[in-house]
């Protein structure tokens, strides 16, 4: 084993960490999509240390699921985004705030 | 093994960096010319020697490396420097998985003539492919310039749409090859197949009636195989690299230059670089999936070996095959740049959604129509 | 032995920073965006150091290739302002901050020596294209039908969002 698999869990973790402050902190509708797909990535490199420890081919099968998943939430995400500027002439998330009452 | 990896990326470099690229402007340069009716590139001299306008590849690079690298006022200064490279390394590194010759045995050394023999070899050329769409999306954004911009926009568009169709087009004969590694994919080239085979296969002919069918031989090559993803491929590699007529990121007419309009000196010089590179780049991939890799038709490494193994031994044998594949390789290669380029001043460039008509209405279902067909025979034939 | 680990840290030394270099840049999305792909290229570096070739060359060929290309797309099309902090937002930072630093410690915990058991021997091939496809389209077929569908919903749905009229 060349890659210790502790040490790729806690570049998960990290991984993850920042992406969540930067999804719940981060203003730009953009931005949190991007922080979203960061998050999506560390959960892919935690299933795919686990498979290497476990020699079990499930956690890869997983992954393709996490990305194919990612790729719609992105190609919808994007879609939102178009059409909200559009409407609103910004990206900001305090600004969409129709349904908050 | 470190030694030999070296040797062997020294050689890819040396040809294809050192030979081809400077050859290529040239050729552009003359075949323009002749296509034009006019007498093309012969300024250039060294003490009254033209030598046909062979020395204007040397005058570019001198005159490029002396201009002054300017950075437009508003750009983004660090993304505006490092657009160039990250235009040109995929381009270069592409060549690290093709094989420009077999596997040989000399005496107790074995020579593998690719440098590194990956098992998903033409998924690696697809994932460099796609990084390659950086190189034009960061220069034309951060050279803050409005038809940069819009270079670059169609750029990545284009890039994104003929990837997915690229990948699509050659799944048919990564089906009959079994295989993505591209030196399994030579070796299967390496022979030949019957023509009319599937008479005794599939309706039971067989006897002396149908024996001389038997002479009727074609080179078990990808094109032979695979005509329509031939086709195919070799439309979405061009466009995909944005090679004319599909250079609409580029086109004159509408957006001055395109992405990389802001650039000058050797940064440009970078830019004309991976794209002069692209052209053998992309004649090595064809060369290796479609038409037969370092292969030679009708006369395979064993028929070789077979006919002066006998008498002049084995390790000549050996070299006799090295130096004629890797000669054919880079016939093909030749070939195909020469196809490239004659291509570029035949057809006029295609109107931009031209370009991605063709590649979701037309491509796009064709090639899905392909994986199905040759799966189906792949199954029929093989089961 | 050693370097494979060594180029291990080094790509996760890019990771974080390409993490951090999105999270924290508030001037253009764009430079955040770009600074995402460094991140997506060296996870995918990783995850062939972890033997998952297709992973790996799955991960650059769709995040890297398509997903942040089709995020810059949407940057450069919109024209973006520089965004502030509100003293909402910043309530916000403090608790997030403190919440996920609680979350990251704990999983430093299992740096801890012991704290996994040996990775398994892997079986010949394993991540390569043959075992991930024989697993896909045997043990998960149904998964795999499933994302199908789902990928459909989502092209759907994405070109009715940005269409600019319906009728």
């Amino acid at each position: 084993m060349i890659v210790p698999i502790e040490h790729a869990i806690a570049l998960s973790a990290v991984l993850f960490a920042i992406g969540a402050i930067g999804a719940l902190t981060r203003r730009n509708l953009i931005v949190i999509l991007m922080c979203i797909e960061l998050m999506l990535n560390a959960v892919n490199l935690a299933l795919v240390a686990f498979s290497r420890l476990h020699a079990d081919l499930a956690g890869h099968i997983f992954v393709l699921m996490v990305i194919v998943v990612a790729a719609a939430e992105v190609a919808v995400g994007l879609g939102i985004v178009i059409s909200l500027f559009r409407n609103r002439d910004s990206m900001d998330v305090e600004e969409v705030s129709l349904l908050k009452w | 093994m470190i030694v030999g990896v070296a040797i062997k990326m020294l050689f890819i470099v040396l040809v294809i960096m050192g030979l081809f690229l400077p050859l290529i402007t040239w050729v552009e340069r003359k075949q323009a010319a002749v296509m034009q009716d006019r007498i093309g590139a012969n300024r250039a001299d060294l003490l009254g020697v033209t030598a046909m306008g062979l020395l204007h590849p040397a005058a570019d690079v001198v005159k490029l490396l002396s201009k002054e690298d300017m950075v437009p006022s508003g750009a983004n200064r660090f993304i505006h420097q490092i657009a160039p490279m990250v235009a040109l390394v995929p381009a270069i590194i592409t060549l690290a998985v093709i094989p420009f010759g077999g596997v040989y045995q000399f005496g107790d050394a074995t020579v593998s003539l690719v440098v590194a023999d990956i098992d998903w070899g033409m998924l690696y050329i697809l994932a460099v492919g796609s990084l390659a769409t950086y190189g034009a999306v960061m220069a034309g954004w951060a050279s803050n310039n409005n038809w940069g911009l819009l270079g670059s926009i169609r750029a990545s568009a284009q890039m994104i749409s003929y990837e997915v169709t690229m990948g699509l087009s050659i799944v048919g004969l990564f089906m009959c090859y079994g295989t993505l590694r591209l030196t399994e994919m030579a070796v299967a080239q390496d022979s030949t197949f019957r023509v009319f085979g599937f008479l005794e296969h599939i309706f039971g002919l067989s006897g002396p009636w149908f024996a001389w069918l038997d002479w009727i031989t074609l080179p078990a090559w990808g094109i032979f195989l695979q005509p329509l993803g031939f086709i195919l491929f070799l439309t979405c590699i061009m466009a995909e690299n944005k090679r004319p007529p599909f250079d609409a990121p580029e086109g004159e007419s509408e957006l001055v230059a395109g992405y990389h309009m802001e650039y000058s000196a050797m940064r440009f010089g970078l830019f004309y670089t991976a794209e002069f590179l692209e052209v053998p780049v992309i004649g090595a991939i064809v060369a290796t999936l479609f038409l037969g890799g370092w292969s030679i038709p009708w006369l395979s490494t064993a028929d070789i070996v077979g006919a002066v193994g006998g008498a002049f031994g084995q390790g000549f044998a050996s070299g006799l095959c090295m130096i004629l594949h890797v000669g054919s390789f880079l016939l093909k290669v030749v070939l195909m740049i020469w196809f490239q380029m004659a291509l570029r001043w035949t057809l006029p460039r295609f109107r931009y959604d031209q370009v991605m008509d063709l590649c979701w209405k037309m491509i796009l279902p064709i090639s899905i129509a392909n994986i199905f067909i040759t799966g189906a025979l792949v199954l029929w034939l093989d089961g | 032995m050693m370097d494979g680990a060594l180029f291990f840290y080094i790509f996760a030394a890019l990771a974080v920073a390409g993490a951090l270099g999105m999270v924290l840049n508030f001037r253009n999305a764009v430079a955040g965006a770009l600074s995402l792909v460094g991140t997506m290229v060296s996870l995918g570096a990783i995850y062939v150091l972890l033997d998952a070739y297709l992973i790996g060359v799955l991960q650059v060929l769709v995040y890297a290739g398509a997903i942040v290309v089709l995020f810059l797309f949407v940057v450069m099309l919109l024209n973006l302002r520089r965004e502030s902090f509100s003293a909402e937002r910043q309530r916000a930072v403090k608790l997030a901050a403190a919440g996920l630093g609680v979350l990251v410690l704990l999983a430093f915990l299992s740096l801890l020596p012991g704290a996994f058991r040996e990775a398994a021997a892997l079986p010949e091939g394993f991540g390569g294209y043959r075992q991930v496809g024989m697993a896909l389209f045997t043990d998960w077929l149904l998964a795999f039908e499933a994302t199908s569908l789902l990928l459909l919903a989502a092209m759907v749905g994405a070109v009715i969002l940005a269409k600019r009229d319906i009728e």
